[in-house]
């Protein structure tokens, strides 16, 4: 496909045309197919009701649509219907395994291991975990903050002790895949519980549940071409279901007497109130809408505007990019401009149409392992292309003009 | 929002200005303020003497917007009475909000009338309060000590 073909499948670059638009900022959140979109308002147009709610012929439309999303995503990460579970985002998938698991699971003592380049999404529940239950949070640290997590700096925080490991697929700072393959074998090899956030890798790489090994999954729809607000939680069938429900109320349940409740079986158990059904239908569109484009198309396209950009950047003058550039990368590239300000360069670089994302990226913990406050952040999706890194390039020139730098 | 009405000179040169940029001898009124978007934070330190701000300055880091308007803060405020350093404050922040468009207002904030044209440009706004909004804090919190 060609560069202009996938740009024509998200309108808004359509809605945008006659002044420079340049999204680099997909890792926050990407922009949405016409097909998702049309996927979405139909179902608001022609089969909206309460899914589970009703028996009328609408209603089990709307229940009809909601499973059969379920079905199209259970295949996107080969998983077993009844283990997807239906979150708002990441973050609440996240935050149902700490709860409903770790505060259930984690004992006085033990150990929980994370990496230090955690999303806070992935970092804050188990502080409160470990806080609540006198547990203790260890990191494993990248080498020289390289964003590489050695084989070595595995095998000496995941020891036995440890009892649950968090991590995530790809750094949504320094878009570096990390070593999850090994993080996971050691970590069950010491006997421990593992959590993969794949919030940033989802939109990129393939994922297979039955390969990976790992206990737990979460992602975010709207990070992969789907509406707001509508996330997935895969998780080891037998774990699921001894966990007591992370929320309760409607819909979650078999029966209720006055006194007592018996929990729906999963994966309703952990659907508690009404669904969004419309965002289910909206992600199962997007997961069709990259299954037309090609999962192999979509990471070959980003390869090659992700390598340009890396060595692009890397030639600028008064620029650090960070991270190292061995191993797989995807997605985010993070950098500063000297004597710039994050959020000066993002207010530049606007003012040419180019979106970058500029702060701490929820991601504190690994600013601090860097060596510094903040940065900037582009980040790449398949309908990015070379333009938009020269017009990415060409406006960073313009930074310390700006701030009164002579070159 | 065209970026010559807001990375002016004025504001660039005191951006890097480090006149204001350190600690003070014997500050009575020492404040922290955080940018919450950003995650920025600078102190304020203040001397206070009988109700007049004898000296004042600031650390911490930021963009260029909040240290410059951080900067000039403390240039428009050294030397004035506390009633006369929140009365600017009160502009400045009234200023930025749009609600004090009076010209003979806004022309006590000398300089710092430089960033009337963040207004349009609301995600930067809380950067250029910081400043403002931490004067505004500590002398407020410098008056409940004083009435307890
Ligand atoms: C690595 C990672 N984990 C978790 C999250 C949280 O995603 P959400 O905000 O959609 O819950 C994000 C998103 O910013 C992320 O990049």
């Amino acid at each position: 496909m060609t560069d202009e073909e996938i740009k024509a499948e998200f309108p808004i670059f359509e809605k945008r045309s006659g002044k420079p638009f340049h999204y680099l900022d997909s890792a926050a959140t990407s922009q949405r197919p016409a097909d998702v979109i049309e996927a979405v308002s139909q179902f608001y147009y022609e089969k909206n009701a309460n899914p589970h709610r009703g028996v009328y012929e609408l209603a089990e439309q709307a229940t009809e649509s909601y499973e059969n999303a379920r079905q199209v995503i259970a295949q996107f990460i080969n998983a077993d219907p009844t283990q997807v579970i239906y979150t708002r985002n990441a973050t609440e998938g996240l935050n149902l395994v700490a709860y409903s698991y770790g505060l259930t699971h984690i004992q006085k003592g033990d150990h929980i291991v994370i990496s230090i380049l955690e999303h806070h999404s992935n970092l804050i529940p188990w502080q409160r975990v470990a806080r609540a239950k006198g547990a203790v949070l260890d990191y494993m640290y990248t080498e020289n903050g390289s964003g590489k997590i050695t084989d070595e700096e595995i095998e000496k925080r995941i020891v036995p002790g440890v009892k649950l490991v968090a991590i995530t697929q790809v750094s949504n700072v320094l878009g570096i895949v990390t070593p999850y393959e090994k993080i996971i074998a050691r970590a069950h090899e010491v006997g421990a519980v593992v959590v993969v956030d794949a919030a940033q890798s989802a939109p990129h790489l393939s994922i297979d549940v039955q390969t990976l090994g790992a206990d737990f999954l979460a992602f975010s729809g709207h990070k992969l071409f789907s509406p707001l607000g509508i996330g997935i939680l895969w998780g080891r069938k037998d774990l699921l279901e001894e966990m007591p429900p992370f929320l309760s109320g409607g819909d979650m349940i078999d029966s209720v007497s006055e006194q007592d409740a018996v929990w729906a079986p999963l994966p309703e158990k952990f659907e508690a109130g009404t669904q969004n059904a419309g965002g289910a239908v909206g992600l199962a569109a997007a997961i069709h809408w990259m299954n037309k484009i090609g999962m192999d198309t979509i990471e070959e396209r980003e390869a090659a505007v992700y390598d340009y950009a890396w060595e692009k950047l890397h030639s600028l003058p008064h620029v650090t990019v960070y991270g190292t550039g061995e191993g797989k990368h995807v997605g985010a590239i993070a950098f500063n401009i000297d004597d710039a300000h994050p959020h000066d360069v993002a207010s530049i670089l606007d003012a040419d149409g180019v979106c970058v994302r500029a702060g701490h990226h929820c991601a504190q913990p690994l600013m601090g392992h860097l060596g510094i406050h903040n940065c900037c952040r582009a980040s790449i999706s398949v309908y990015n292309t070379k333009e938009d890194i020269d017009a990415l390039c060409d406006s960073i020139l313009k930074v310390r003009k700006w701030l009164g730098y002579e070159s | 929002m065209s970026l010559n009405q807001i990375y002016t000179q004025i504001i660039t040169e005191n951006s890097r200005s480090k006149e204001h940029k350190h600690d003070i001898d014997n500050p009575n009124i020492v404040h922290d303020g955080v940018n919450p978007s950003c995650g920025d934070e600078i102190t304020l330190e203040l001397r206070v003497k009988d109700g007049r701000i004898e000296d004042a300055s600031f650390v911490g880091d930021g963009c260029a917007i909040s240290q410059a308007s951080a900067s000039m803060m403390i240039d428009l405020i050294k030397g004035r009475s506390v009633e006369e350093a929140r009365h600017l404050a009160d502009i400045f922040i009234g200023m930025i909000k749009g609600t004090v468009t009076d010209p003979e207002q806004l022309d006590e904030l000398e300089d710092s009338q430089a960033f009337e044209n963040i207004r349009h440009m609301p995600a930067r706004v809380k950067c250029a309060v910081l400043g403002w909004h931490t004067l505004d804090e500590a002398l407020k919190e410098k008056e409940e000590q004083k009435k307890n």
